[in-house]
């Protein structure tokens, strides 16, 4: 079983993320779970998103504590909380920034990849210039540094879990993709 | 066409309102189970639902609303949660009542206060006597089909009682899970055509409904409903049955995990079951006879085909996701007990409240309550009859 936790705030799209996810994973025949972890349902507030990945039915119903890799839409949260609670020795760091990853001060135990999510989204016009929609780029990065499924399974799962926008989430999303298949 | 759709409960929900097309779905939209009124409305915006959509100034009214538009003739549901279904209180006895086959999405929220929002089954279980079926689901597949057969449960000639049908909030009813979506043909194929006994529209048979019944009256109405709900358990059976060999997941009572040479049983109702798999697997590995029944049906209870399950064992713990304050024991805890009374042989029966508020339960804490039966089975010796589970007691 694959666990990961993604960390954004509310408002970033990050619970659609996993939710988009999920469907990609379904399609290729995996049993997924998805679900968020709401606190105070705010935009800007700290939100939790967890999915758990196996080849056989998933029965725990618990959070996820010990994720086999992070997800963090938003940087900010670097400074705010630690991302790597929990976070299993040689587990990735998929990081929304425009940073270089060796420029992050992370225990040297993980392995970091960074992706300029935000730059495509904007490029691509989602959401506004002051609050990109980040979502489908993260993922598109997701998928090809965890080799978790086809692009055209990802693609297809952001036709049909996306209305509005469709096309320009399924070109950030080939973009970070492509992009991440640098760093992975 | 049958489709495998990553859902969240809440969707589940929605769905499978979609392709019954209740005549009036009236519902006012109270966190977890908000998404299933928004999926509702997005349906019928779309033109993917004919019947009519009622959205009333609160859950209080949304529920006199299922009741005229029931005492009417009409099939129809609703959706709700924690304090909503708390201002549904008085209309819920109404219900039952007057025998209105109403069939609620019920997104199981604590109870105010403190305020919180997260999973806990305090709602469905304030309302345990309010005469409603009450069946429970442990994952987004269960909410499904729960959802679909409690029209054919509810509507049954024989029965005529509106039913619950609880999905943990949050853990379920925000929780994305492939699921199976049928036919919509064949979903309305399996739960046919409403054809209501008593209709107020039905102008060649007209009808009084809810007419001043004092002490020459009301007990003898009250002994029939009570009838209505006895008459379920048959009920539910076949439509569980039928669904199997229709849809190819059949439903009962409960279901029984491991529980064949079992010695020990955890009794875990709704989503909480499912990580009790994982810890009962766990424990099995490590040598403990184990085993876990997880309840469906809480109303009406199957308190004998209950007792004839866990008579055998040595040592059984309920776990109950509701407290029943100055009570002796929980909710689940004292239905169970009391089914095993009867017999000379009976195992050692121990409760716990978990999870209230939505406090996660993992398998670490499944672990130490199998432990705990273990202890209970060497011994025969039972040191706290009633206890809460990942608490902090100090």
């Amino acid at each position: 079983m694959i666990e990961i936790r993604f960390h954004g705030r509310g408002g970033q799209g990050t619970v659609v993320a996993s939710k988009i996810l999920a469907d990609a994973l379904a399609k290729e025949g995996n049993y997924v779970q998805a679900y968020p972890e709401f606190g105070v349902e705010r935009r800007g507030a700290p939100v939790f998103a967890f999915i758990r990945i196996d080849n056989k039915p998933i029965y725990d119903k618990s959070r996820i504590y010990a994720p086999d890799h992070v997800v963090v839409v938003d940087p900010t949260l670097v400074d705010a909380i630690d991302v790597t609670e929990g976070l299993k020795e040689g587990g990735w760091i998929i990081i929304n920034s425009d940073k270089n990853p060796a420029e992050f001060k992370f225990p040297a135990k993980y392995r970091v990849a960074a992706i300029n999510a935000t730059e495509i989204a904007v490029k691509n016009k989602l959401g506004t210039l002051a609050a990109p929609i980040v979502n489908t780029a993260i993922v598109g990065a997701v998928v090809r540094i965890l080799s978790l499924t086809k692009l055209e399974s990802l693609l297809q799962a952001i036709q049909e879990q996306i209305s509005i926008k469709p096309q320009d989430n399924q070109k950030a999303a080939q973009e970070a993709y492509e992009q991440a298949g640098r760093q992975s | 066409m049958k489709t495998l759709k990553p859902l969240n409960g809440n969707q589940t929900i929605a769905e499978a309102t979609r392709q019954v097309d209740p005549d009036v779905i009236a519902a006012y939209p109270i966190t977890p189970s908000t998404a299933i009124v928004e999926s509702i409305a997005q349906f019928k915006a779309d033109g993917l639902i004919t019947g009519e959509f009622v959205c009333p100034e609160s859950e209080h009214s949304a529920m006199s609303v299922c009741i005229g538009a029931a005492s009417a003739g009409g099939r129809v549901m609703t959706a709700t949660s924690s304090q909503g279904l708390a201002l549904m209180w008085e209309m819920l006895y109404i219900a039952a009542g007057l025998r209105l086959p109403i069939v609620a999405g019920i997104a199981n929220r604590a109870l105010s206060a403190p305020i919180n929002i997260h999973g806990d089954h305090s709602d469905t279980m304030g309302a345990r006597d309010s005469g409603w079926i009450h069946l429970y689901s442990e994952n987004c597949q269960e909410a499904y089909d729960n959802f679909i057969q409690a029209f054919r449960i509810a509507e049954h000639m024989d029965v005529r009682t509106p039913v619950f049908v609880g999905l943990d909030g949050f853990i379920i009813s925000h929780s994305v899970e492939v699921v199976q979506v049928e036919d919509d043909a064949e979903v309305k194929k399996f739960i046919g055509e409403y054809k209501p006994v008593y209709s107020l529209l039905d102008m060649s048979r007209k009808i009084t409904v809810g007419p001043l019944d004092f002490t020459d009256y009301y007990f003898e109405h009250k002994r029939s409903q009570i009838e209505g709900i006895e008459n379920a358990p048959a009920v539910i059976e076949q439509v569980g049955k039928e669904f199997g060999l229709t849809f190819g997941r059949p439903y009962g009572f409960f279901e029984e995990y491991r529980m064949e040479d079992a010695e020990t049983a955890i009794v875990v109702m709704s989503s909480a079951a499912g990580t009790g798999k994982d810890a009962v697997d766990e424990l099995r590995q490590e040598g403990l006879k184990i085993g876990l029944l997880k309840p469906r049906v809480f109303r009406p209870f199957p308190y004998q085909k209950m007792a004839e399950a866990l008579k055998k064992m040595k040592a059984v713990a309920v776990l109950d996701r509701a407290s029943s304050p100055g009570a002796f024991g929980a909710p689940l805890f004292t239905e169970i007990r009391n089914a095993l009374y009867d017999y000379a042989e009976r195992p050692k029966v121990i409760n716990y409240v978990y999870g209230l508020g939505g406090r996660d339960i993992k398998v670490e804490h499944f672990k130490e309550v199998g432990a705990k039966l273990e202890k209970i089975r060497k011994t025969g010796k039972v040191e706290e009859m009633c206890g809460y589970l990942n608490l902090r007691e100090s």
